[in-house]
């Protein structure tokens, strides 16, 4: 008689009577803190040193349908306008606190926009900012933490956190690169990538799954392995070789007619490679999927309760594997775009812990598909901002900047976008009797 | 559907729980497994169910020989299984929890939420169940979840039902509609398997009983047998039902709680706002479905919550604010409600866990050094005085029975010179021989003018027990009764409803 006894239940997960429910201490004192503490740097960003001159926010792009026109705005009045703003919205919220109130959605949405908006004026003073190419860029550098962020997300509804995901980009990243070389097409590049992704997976299925070993403790060692791997392999052979081996035919843009030319979306979303839209459509399916399928309904169940599951005749080792396997191929997709799209060959160490930021997105965006890419988006846009200053001349160093998407990423995983809940049975093995 | 098992054998490894078990289920009848806890009632099911593999001997539904290899395949096969821990999802609905495995699919696995939604409301209709397909089960009370399960069971047909204890977490109200239903599904002619060890559920529903006891039948009885009868057959040996005490002999009040109000880490209010006396040489007894803030007010007294307001004194003492280690050296003796999580180390030794109270100071620590001997004498001497069948005081606790288990932490608790008991759930998953036994030492403890304080979600240990009752319902004191108080006016209590005449009693 080893887990069924006798005994009456416990507590088994969340199944206790109806607890009492009064709402007793107020909404979070999270959100105010962190608005009033960002509202505080901004001002005082701008009192130690004011710049004047003008703004200028280009919003169009070549070959648009029709050219949107510049917006050009006094530096330091819109700045400290949007101080104002900053300062109204945290009001607002710690109103929201004391009434013990919820803290809607549109507080942190309208804050971030604000202060961005007065940051950038202030940053970008007497310069001019191409907003094409700062939210096209963003989502360009999404693409491997969306792709990710998949992975991550699909692996944990189903009962493993995907911690190998990292090395599941590497892998992919390493993979597209010689496959695309030898063959001269990016899309057996592509599919190489998601075979590699899934191989990483399936050793991190086989030891987690399996073998019961910590999920958290394999995915680490895997990614290690794979760093020293394709270390090895890109000095021994690739390097030697990079002709033959490490100069892939990558993706070409490939603007899609129409939607391309719409002005200020189009140039973001539509004038990009294969690849992105194969990201678009994946993030439409598995969202659909998780929630609308029966395929989805077993895999989250898998990750919530496995028992319940195995007493309704589903067989939980063989869902997680498959789901896993399936995530590995979706976050290796995400190497192939190093490879095949950005950079065009593969490096050392290319991914340069992208992976652990998908995982963040995963946590950010709360399991969910949807909201993991928007986290991811945003990490992405956190990246892309640093790079765009810097060529903008900002006064902000360099060097601070580079942090910028790792705080953003621990401010996301902190909960400021709200409580969490991961799935019940994350990261515990399911052992059948 | 008629179910027979042919010398059902399991093992686990070298224990014994299933011993050639032979066991015949005929439809539209209701079939009572009684016996203790860990008598392999629930081993037998899950081999049934194909959760288990049988080492020896075989299944046969209506003739046929089966090989079930899992869960699906006794589904397949048409059994339905109520599980004692219900096998459902806490964060899907009603309807995503019924048709989970069992899916119906419209164009490429897309779910067909609307059929299974009328699924759940047919079977809901039939049997009166009023369960919504669109509610959020951890939303739902135990006994609708319950319900849930039934359907979940019924939907894919089944023509042979097993409740596994399923009336361990349910209001003695919950009970009574739930023997309803299995009566209703007995002339709908479905086989049923009822597993429990609860005397008076079985003399209430059952067509034909076969006791269970340590792993093998030891016969069949009959349902209008005497309790007591009953009881001698599932425990070997004759047994005392009642708990004999005397009137009480009180003293003076000693334990004074006002106002008490507990918030958890989520910030729900789960004691809100309790008042009660309890004098010297006194049991008051708290009874209430689990969940109603049992947990923390027992917690409180101990310091082990956090947001705790309100006035808790022990003989002129304020023990809130205090630690927990300063509330246990006034004098506090602590049976914790989860013996496994709270009460022991199950990786530390018999003689280790018996002192785990008094771990700073004498008689088994001396400037900082064990005192090993000492400690070893006083748990053989306890080892035998508490009936501990155990190897050696070096046994771990994590390889003793629950009873024995308990029985540890019941030496421990019971073995200082106690100001106050307080006994959460004393006998929880402890065969009856055990529960007898810590009963007495209950009674002894408040004969010897010590104020207790028991919680438990069992109604008959409460009224064994109680010079008073406490009856708890959502965080708030229903009221307080006297121990003769009918059964059914307490089930009522439980559920929140005070009856019109009620008077208090002051102790």
């Amino acid at each position: 008689m080893s887990t069924v006894t006798d005994q009456p239940a416990p507590d088994s997960g969340g199944l206790a009577p109806d607890t009492v429910v009064a709402p007793t201490r107020g909404g979070s004192r999270k959100l105010p803190v962190v608005l009033g503490v960002l509202t505080a740097l901004l001002a005082v960003v701008l009192l130690r040193s004011s710049h004047a001159g003008s703004t200028t926010f280009q919003l169009a792009a070549e070959s648009d349908f029709f050219a949107l026109p510049d917006i050009v705005v006094p530096s330091g009045p819109t700045a400290w306008l949007m101080v104002v703003a900053c300062l109204a919205l945290t009001a607002e919220a710690v109103r929201r606190m004391l009434a013990h109130l919820r803290q809607p959605a549109w507080i942190p949405i309208a804050f971030a926009l604000a202060w961005m908006v007065g940051f950038l004026s202030w940053a970008a003073a007497d310069s001019s900012i191409r907003m094409v190419s700062l939210l096209g860029g963003a989502v360009a550098l999404a693409v491997p933490l969306v792709f990710g962020a998949l992975g991550g997300v699909l692996g944990e509804r189903a009962g493993v956190v995907n911690i190998a995901i990292e090395g599941q980009l590497l892998l992919g990243a390493f993979a597209a690169a010689i496959t695309a070389s030898l063959t001269g097409s990016p899309w057996a590049g592509l599919l190489a990538a998601m075979a590699a992704g899934a191989l990483v997976a399936l050793i991190l299925g086989l030891f987690a799954i399996t073998y019961f070993v910590d999920q958290v403790i394999v995915g680490v060692v895997l990614n290690v392995l794979v760093v020293g791997l394709t270390n090895f392999l890109f000095r021994q052979v690739l390097t030697p070789n990079a002709e033959g081996l490490n100069a892939p035919d990558g993706f070409d843009r490939l603007p899609i007619p129409v939607l391309g030319d719409i002005p200020l979306i189009g140039p973001i979303l539509f004038r990009q490679t294969p690849l992105v839209y194969v990201l678009y459509a994946v993030v439409a399916l598995v969202a659909y999927a998780l929630y609308r399928t029966r395929w989805g309904l077993r895999v989250r169940a898998v990750g919530e309760h496995p028992k319940a599951a195995d007493t309704v005749g589903i067989k939980v080792n063989r869902t997680r594997y498959r789901t896993l396997l399936l995530a590995g191929a979706i976050a290796g997709a995400g190497g192939a775009y190093y490879t095949l799209v950005s950079v065009g060959q593969f490096n050392r160490e290319m991914t340069g812990g992208a992976g652990y930021i998908a995982l963040a997105a995963v946590i950010a965006g709360k399991w969910d598909p949807i909201r993991a890419t928007l986290a991811a988006l945003l990490f992405g846009f956190a990246t892309n901002l640093q790079g765009v200053l810097s060529v903008i001349g900002s006064p902000v160093p360099s060097q601070f900047m580079l942090m910028l998407p790792y705080l953003v990423g621990i401010l996301a995983v902190a909960g400021l976008v709200g409580r969490s809940r991961p799935p019940a049975a994350d990261g515990v093995p399911y052992r059948q009797q | 559907m008629r179910l027979v098992l042919r010398g059902i054998t399991k093992r686990f490894g070298s224990v014994v729980a299933n011993d050639s078990i032979s066991l015949t289920v005929e439809p539209g009848e209701i079939h009572c497994l009684l016996g203790e806890n860990g008598a392999g009632k629930s081993t037998l099911m899950n081999v049934l169910y194909g959760l288990y593999k049988a080492d020896e001997g075989e299944i046969e539904l209506d003739g046929e020989v089966q090989h079930f290899t899992g869960p699906g395949d006794a589904m397949a096969a048409g059994i339905g299984m109520v599980h004692q821990h219900f096998m459902l999802i806490p964060v899907f609905t009603v309807a995503e929890n019924v048709m989970l495995g069992n899916e119906t699919t419209g164009f490429a696995g897309t779910l067909d939420l609307e059929a299974a939604s009328a699924r759940v409301t047919e079977i809901s209709e039939r049997f009166g169940f009023h369960v919504r397909p669109d509610a959020v089960v951890e939303d739902l009370p135990v006994g609708v979840q319950q319900r849930v399960e039934i359907i979940k069971a019924l939907s894919r047909d089944a023509e042979l039902l097993v409740f596994d204890e399923p009336t361990a977490v349910l209001t003695p109200q919950e009970t009574d509609e739930l023997m309803d239903i299995m009566r209703q599904l007995r002339e709908a002619g479905k086989a049923i398997v009822f597993i429990t060890h609860k005397l008076r559920e079985v003399r209430e529903v059952a067509d034909r009983i076969t006791v269970i006891r340590h792993g093998k039948v030891v016969g069949e009885a009959d349902p209008k047998a005497s309790n007591a009868e009953l009881a001698s057959m599932m425990v070997g040996r004759p047994v005392e039902l009642v708990v004999h005490k005397d009137a009480p002999t009180l003293g003076e009040d000693a334990l004074v709680v006002r106002d008490l109000r507990v918030v958890d880490v989520a910030g729900h209010t789960q004691v809100d706002g309790i008042s009660f006396t309890i004098r010297a040489g006194e049991v008051l007894a708290v009874a209430g479905v689990q969940g109603n803030g049992q947990t923390e007010l027992t917690e409180a007294l101990l310091g082990l919550q956090d947001d705790v307001s309100g006035s808790i004194t022990l003989d002129g003492v304020e023990l809130v604010g205090r630690t927990t280690r300063k509330i246990l050296d006034a004098g506090v003796g602590f049976i914790p409600e989860d013996r496994q999580v709270d009460g022991l180390v199950p990786g530390f030794t018999i003689a280790e866990n018996l002192m785990l109270n008094r771990s700073f100071r004498s008689p088994f620590v001396k400037n900082g050094s064990l005192r090993l001997g000492a400690l070893r004498a006083f748990a053989e001497k306890k080892l035998k005085e508490y009936d501990v069948r155990a190897r050696d005081i070096d046994s771990l606790a994590a390889n003793l029975s629950g009873g024995n288990q308990q029985k540890v932490v019941v030496a421990r608790e019971l073995s200082r010179d106690l100001r106050l008991l307080v006994a959460a759930q004393p006998t929880r998953g402890v065969d009856v021989g055990s529960i007898e036994f810590i009963h007495k030492q209950i009674v002894a403890t408040r004969d010897s003018r010590i104020p207790v304080l028991v919680v438990s979600t069992e109604l008959d240990e409460v009224v064994a027990l109680a010079d008073r009752i406490m009856v708890l319902y959502r965080g708030r004191v229903v009221g307080i009764v006297p121990a003769d108080t009918p059964r059914e006016t307490l089930g009522l209590m439980m559920t929140g409803e005070r009856p019109k005449d009620l008077k208090d009693v002051v102790a």
